[in-house]
């Protein structure tokens, strides 16, 4: 604004600054340029954390029982030799790292989806019951449709397609359960939550009884399967999970304004043009379909789907264009760091993922709360 | 004519909330809905802005009817502050360019940052709009509110309870700022207010409601001792001051 002693110049200037549809590019303020700034390092972020899970895959390429330089890891990760070593090096182990990427990625993708649209930090793809159902259809599959071995040594799942099968059917049904009653009574996110925690009760329940009349073999079985472990990847695994993962991400970011006007409030959201029930009923179906799918074919991976959006939050804000990214790839580091860990800990006792994700994450969780309450 | 509301009806159970509400708004005036609290102000307000979709009547602005385009469109022409919004982890910055959504196809374009920019400014909001939502007071969150609403460069922007957290200086500086724009742009204010003498002092027009009806609608010639009794079981003296009805309660 000029400052200038003509009365009549200062008002029409002074009035002008409150037209709102002028089309003119009006002069910024240095609040602007901060936030330009403020911006590009939320993008600086994410390239640091990408970098960083980059270097993460190549040090567990490196890791095995089997000794190969590291120069030759190198080579044979960036020349796709499957020969040799190399065969070593992608069917053995970037088999596992892409797996543990795939399902840390998807889980914690699904983890910032259902935290927004149902109002809830603590959501995750468990809050709706998804593990139990998924556990028990395994368990179902175990018992009932002969998928678990009888065991001589070790344990081992005979039929494995016919476990995962049964455990992606059972959360379908958790899920189709879900949106019928949220249906037929609001599409809130309260209902929604709520229904969860029932099904993830009467599934629990189901599950306890399987455990009951199951034989000493298929027990050992139902418990193994529970334990996420990323041993079961496969190429064609790892396929289906990025099938899934990639369109559902797509759509995420896509919405990412929708779901920042979501974290406003129903209200705010509506007067901003957003259908908010069927942006929660569809955000609720792709997340626990990509959840259903990746705990159906590496079992129950605890966490991950809090601990990536919730760190990623705490960096870098809420806002869902950075926020999601970020998750994703902090969710695929976690998992990826958890496996390695899981891997060396105890050597050569493997341990499952499940486990190491819940060991850390459990008390890493409460630090981030803490920090973030104090 | 910019704004008309037509014979709005809505019921949360069996007993009506709103019977028949039928009232008027022209470009730059400032309306404010009056009437004691549970008389359905606020339930008017979602009607209007399709947060709630009314059981009969209809909203037109500048002759098209709000139920008979979608809900982003509707964005375009109203804008809405409700009475409780809840704060996310985002800047005040990205809190208000949140407004510019209804016209965002994938990302933000200059001049949605500009135009949010200038709008912080205009609410005097600029020394904090690299602060996250959740860590600044309630009344700076009505005003980031206010500031997304008009982000939306509505025709009409609706307002519940827009100066309910905020202290006196910035009540007075919220309501002149509003009606600035509303005249400078030709826009239409429609909002609540339970302060009757700074509804009197900001607005152009008043429709006092009483069990989800209309009693009373006009101008300043309706605030009176005996619509006050009526409207809200108080005794007040009206006194007119430089033109204003003044309300001061027995």
């Amino acid at each position: 604004m000029v400052i200038t002693h003509d009365r009549t110049i200062v008002e029409v200037e002074t009035d002008d600054i409150y037209n709102l549809r002028s089309d003119d590019p009006a002069e910024t303020s240095s609040n602007f340029k901060e936030y330009r700034s403020y911006i590009k390092k939320k993008s600086w972020f994410i390239l640091f954390c990408l970098i960083v899970l980059f270097a993460t895959v190549i040090i567990a390429a490196n890791i095995g029982s089997m000794k190969i330089s590291f120069l030759d890891v190198l080579g044979h990760i960036f020349s796709l030799n499957m020969d040799g070593d190399g065969g070593i090096i992608w069917n053995v182990r970037m088999v596992r790292i892409i797996a543990c990427i795939l399902a840390g990625a998807g889980l914690a993708v699904a983890g910032v989806v259902m935290q927004c649209i149902l109002r809830n930090p603590l959501a995750s793809p468990y809050t709706l019951g998804l593990s139990s159902a998924a556990a028990f259809g395994a368990s179902f599959g175990i018992i009932f449709l002969q998928a678990g071995s009888s065991i001589t040594s070790g344990i081992s799942i005979d039929n494995p397609y016919i476990t995962t099968i049964c455990a992606f059917l059972f959360s379908l049904l958790a899920t189709a359960i879900i949106l019928f009653l949220t249906r037929i009574t609001r599409v809130s996110a309260e209902t929604m939550v709520l229904a969860g925690i029932a099904i993830s009760a009467i599934f629990t329940a189901g599950l306890s009884f399987m455990q009951y009349i199951a034989s000493d073999a298929q027990l050992a079985n139902i418990i193994s399967w529970t334990f996420g472990d990323m041993m079961r990847g496969t190429w064609e695994l790892n396929l289906i999970v990025f099938i899934v993962l990639l369109p559902v991400s797509l759509y995420f970011v896509y919405r990412r304004w929708d779901y920042n006007a979501m974290d406003s409030g129903e209200e705010t959201a509506k007067g901003l043009g957003i259908n908010t029930e069927r942006e929660r009923t569809i955000g609720m179906i792709l997340s626990v379909l990509l959840s259903s799918v990746i705990v159906s074919f590496f079992g129950i991976i605890a966490f991950i789907g809090l601990l990536g959006p919730h760190i990623a939050r705490m960096i870098i804000g809420g806002d869902h264009r950075y926020l999601i990214p970020a998750a994703i790839i902090l969710g695929a580091l976690i998992m990826l760091i958890s496996d390695v860990v899981g891997m060396n800990i105890m050597h050569p006792m493997i341990l499952p993922v499940g486990i190491i994700t819940s060991m850390l994450g459990g008390p890493l969780f409460i630090y981030l709360l803490i920090r973030r309450y104090r | 004519m910019l704004f008309k509301a037509c014979g709005i009806k809505f019921s949360y159970s069996s007993t009506p909330t709103l019977e028949d509400v039928t009232f008027d708004v022209d470009k730059g005036q400032v309306l404010t809905l009056l009437g004691p609290n549970g008389v359905g102000k606020t339930t008017l307000l979602k009607c209007l802005n399709k947060v709630l979709e009314p059981k009969g009547g209809s909203v037109m602005i500048g002759g098209v009817d709000m139920h008979g385009i979608s809900r982003r469109e509707a964005a375009k022409q109203m804008g809405y502050v409700p009475q409780r919004g809840e704060v996310s982890r985002m800047t005040v910055f990205d809190a208000v360019l949140l407004g510019r959504r209804p016209y965002i196809e994938w990302d933000a374009s200059e001049k949605d940052l500009k135009l949010t920019d200038r709008i912080i400014g205009l609410m005097g909001l600029s020394d904090l709009s690299l602060r996250y939502v959740d860590e600044i007071s309630g009344g700076e969150y009505q005003l980031v509110q206010i500031a997304r609403a008009l982000a939306q460069q509505p025709e009409v922007i609706l307002m519940d309870e827009p100066t309910s957290s905020l202290d006196v200086s910035n009540q007075h500086m919220i309501m002149r700022t509003i009606r600035k724009i509303v005249q400078r742009n030709d826009m239409a204010a429609i909002m609540t207010i339970h302060d009757l003498n700074l509804a009197v002092r900001y607005s152009d027009r008043f429709v006092m409601m009483h069990g989800g009806r209309i009693f009373a609608a006009g101008g300043h010639e309706i605030i009176t001792s005996e619509n006050i009794r009526s409207a809200y079981h108080v005794d007040a003296y009206v006194e007119n001051v430089k033109g204003i009805p003044i309300v001061i309660p027995k």
